[in-house]
């Protein structure tokens, strides 16, 4: 078999999860991408590992490390994402804005209510209900 | 259309036929992937992952790495996507079309990841031209093959991979039960207020129990 398909597959999937983690709101959907990149990541090292014919394996052997590693990372992923939702009422990566620097986020919380009237869509008009109660469990 | 391009190049196909499976199941599994991404249903993006990293799997067995391949199947689409699947049921996820799923940046991320893509696979074609992997001989990923290479020469991380796992444990717990108690604290408010509008009733129904049980003690003590 020729290495070109392995490697061409593994960077058309990267590159898929690249733009899915770029391009995606939901904190699962960016999730799911960041799966798909490691999983690009694992198809390059079992089909170098066969290429090269390696007598340790150690192209396999790290696949299967970073399997777990990301079955591990999903799960505590999942938990920051389930506790986010809980404090925030959302899961919109692009709400979570409170360690942004730029002005829009330094003035957001003063001019909540002007945003929210100008602001039709349904995601930020939840974002002034995300802030009364995480004000609520920090006081 | 890249891939088509580079199946254009004169020896990319031996007469095996491995390589036209290896081809039709990369381009499900590219095409699972990309609705993967796109799509504005988040549960079927979810199923669509489901396709994707199956194929993988496919890829694996064709690669000649079975263990990794059962692994892929027993660990990601039996686990992995069946917690992304509760995670978007306790995040209230939509069943329908939410039109919120791409953010903004959309166009953004599209020119970030395409001439990526571009670049990276003109440099890939161009370095790997002329190498072939030679699949014949004995399956270099069976299962006898990863004890050996797993348990002979890789069992140092493969422990401190467990313990990994441990620490990942117990940090998910750590973190949903401050959850809980975050929880805890709001309806004890809650249930604080409410309880004053009918604590009279909770303490007549407490009282209650407690007269009637007083004399039974009060009779056996003078008994």
């Amino acid at each position: 078999m020729h290495l070109a398909y392995p490697a061409v597959l593994a960077v058309l999937l990267f590159c898929t999860g690249l733009y899915g983690v770029l391009a995606r709101r939901n904190a699962i959907l960016v999730l799911m991408s960041v799966e798909l990149m490691l999983n690009a990541v694992n198809l390059n090292l079992v089909a170098f590992d066969v290429w090269l014919r390696d007598a340790l394996h150690g192209g396999q052997a790290l696949t299967l490390f970073t399997i777990a590693i990301a079955a591990a990372e999903i799960g505590i992923g999942l938990a920051i994402v389930l506790a986010v939702y809980r404090n925030r009422g959302s899961s919109d990566i692009d709400s979570l804005r409170d360690t942004a620097e730029t002005d829009d986020a330094e003035t957001l919380p003063d001019e909540v209510d002007a945003d929210a009237v100008r602001d039709t869509t349904a995601d930020q008009a939840t974002a002034p209900a995300g802030k009364a109660k995480k004000a609520e469990a920090t006081a | 259309m890249i891939l088509s391009a580079t199946a254009g190049h004169p020896g990319f196909l031996s007469p095996t036929g491995v390589e036209i499976a290896f081809l039709l199941v990369g381009l499900a599994t590219f095409g699972a992937a990309v609705v993967t991404v796109t799509t504005k249903q988040l549960v079927h993006a979810a199923l669509w992952l489901v396709v994707a990293l199956g194929g993988i799997a496919v890829e694996y067995l064709l690669l000649t790495a079975e263990f990794i391949a059962w692994v892929q199947v027993l660990i990601y689409v039996g686990s992995v996507v069946v917690l992304l699947l509760f995670g978007l049921m306790l995040t209230r996820a939509p069943i329908g079309r939410s039109p919120d799923a791409d953010s903004g940046n959309r166009w953004m991320a599209l020119g970030a990841s395409v001439p990526a893509a571009g670049a990276l696979v003109w440099v890939v074609v161009d370095a790997f031209r002329t190498t072939w992997i030679d699949l014949d001989g004995p399956a270099q990923g069976s299962t006898k093959a990863s004890g050996e290479f797993l348990f002979r020469n890789w069992v140092l991380p493969f422990e401190a991979l467990s313990v990994q796992l441990l620490a990942a444990l117990v940090g998910a717990i750590v973190l949903s039960r401050k959850d809980r108690q975050d929880r805890k604290d709001r309806p004890d408010r809650s249930d604080g207020r409410t309880a004053g509008q009918v604590r009279p009733d909770t303490r007549a129904r407490r009282t209650g129990p407690d007269r009637t049980e007083r004399p039974a003690a009060d009779r056996e003590d003078n008994s």
